[in-house]
């Protein structure tokens, strides 16, 4: 490792991949049981399935670098050291999953194609150049994260192109997403290091690329914006709500293993 | 019989729990073996990274070659490099496959995905659901048995 610097930078842009991981994928498991139809439990679950194998993988790397244990990154690390961003901590909708879970779908399948293909950007530019280790990893994702990418696009598509409610149900949710995209793309306060030592291109740089894949088949404007930015700990109520559910039975006997 | 032969052998027992007629060989996860007296080093590759069944193969292929007399140690790790892919998977991997009702990875041509039913060998499928009951298998109709079945999701680099 070359300096203190670079390990620091490493070590928070390994956060932000693992975070985002992490929070959709328990996002998503919420919606077990009440997917559209069967086939779609059956799917997204495994997706779920897959993006938690995703953020192990990351948090694999940072128990290498000296972060600690996995399981405590996970289940014992306070909201505020959560580095994800604050889209992919909103709630699917209004009530919970168990109960009235008035779950918005257009909602999910906007921020799962959206998020997805940053994610495919994202990880393009760390294929291209970055520490090994973590360049290893990457790969590995993205050979599971293109069936990803190919289902959301497909949902997307065909709501898209469905009926003037399923339109105006998506334009809504578009609408939601694209206020907080921009989180997504953030490298937080420490940005500027992250970029300079080569671990991921400048943000503008993605997000440009993010927009021209985009354009290619919306006609709406993609103005990104975000409320408050989850790399610098800045998150909703949400997350904390989110996190003392996941980790309600590992805080139960914090000492057990598992 | 060497160690090494003999570490092979029983790695032909340990499966996978999720698809118990093949063996960790034949799914093409073993990467390599290193044998140093009677201490035992085994890389393996990760199929899937969510896949459940990762920490019971790795206790498996532990347990197994720990009960091979004059071995001492054993260390399984997974590496990330190379990925595993679904060409790994041995003929006898895909014969057993088979067996067990789960079409095996064909050889892609182009972007067409053709999947012999296990059951019936027709051609006449199709894909209901690329997404499976476990990470690694998707859900696939034969309009000519009218049989539903899974087949492996292919996986290449």
């Amino acid at each position: 490792m070359e300096s203190a610097e670079y390990r620091n930078s490493l070590i928070e842009l390994i956060y932000q991949l693992a975070d985002d991981d992490f929070i959709l994928a328990y996002r998503g498991s919420e919606w077990l049981g009440l997917a559209p139809h069967i086939e779609e439990d059956v799917a997204f679950s495994s997706i779920s399935q897959d993006l938690m194998g995703h953020a192990t993988l990351y948090y694999s790397l940072l128990e290498e670098l000296g972060e600690g244990d996995a399981d405590k990154l996970t289940h014992a690390r306070s909201p505020h050291d959560f580095h994800n961003a604050v889209l992919l901590e909103l709630p699917n909708g209004q009530g919970t999953y168990l109960e009235e879970p008035n779950y918005d779908w257009a909602f999910t399948v906007v921020r799962n194609y959206f998020y997805t293909l940053a994610k495919k950007v994202r990880l393009q530019s760390i294929k291209e150049n970055s520490y090994e280790s973590l360049q290893q990893i990457v790969k590995k994702i993205s050979v599971e994260m293109s069936y990803h990418l190919m289902h959301w696009e497909t949902w997307f598509d065909q709501l898209m192109n469905s009926t003037p409610e399923a339109k105006r149900r998506m334009t809504d949710a578009i609408n939601i997403v694209l206020k907080e995209m921009r989180g997504v793309f953030s490298y937080g306060e420490n940005g500027e290091k992250i970029v300079r030592l080569s671990l991921i291109e400048r943000e503008e740089v993605l997000i440009q690329r993010w927009k021209d894949i985009l354009n290619e088949k919306v006609d709406f404007s993609l103005d990104i914006e975000m409320s408050l930015d989850g790399r610098n700990g800045k998150h909703t109520d949400h997350l904390e709500g989110a996190l003392s559910t996941l980790s309600e039975v590992y805080q139960s006997v914090p000492s057990a293993e598992w | 019989m060497t160690t090494r032969m003999k570490v092979l052998q029983k790695l032909d027992s340990v499966k996978d729990p999720e698809i118990p007629s093949v063996s960790v060989v034949d799914l093409g996860i073993i990467y390599d073996v290193k044998v140093d007296e009677g201490n035992v080093e085994v890389e393996a590759m990760p199929t899937f990274s969510g896949c459940p069944a990762l920490d019971i193969i790795k206790r498996d292929i532990k347990e197994a070659i720990e009960a091979i007399e004059g071995i001492t140690s054993v260390e399984v790790k997974y590496i990330r490099e190379p990925i595993w892919t679904t060409d790994r998977v041995t003929e006898r991997g895909k014969v057993q496959l088979k067996d067990y009702g789960i079409a095996p990875p064909e050889e892609r041509s182009g972007d067409e995905w053709r999947v012999p039913c296990p059951y019936c060998d027709s051609v006449y499928t199709t894909m209901d659901n690329i997404f499976g009951p476990a990470a690694c298998r998707s859900i696939l109709y034969c309009k000519s048995c009218k049989n539903p079945f899974e087949a492996m999701k292919p996986v290449a680099i």
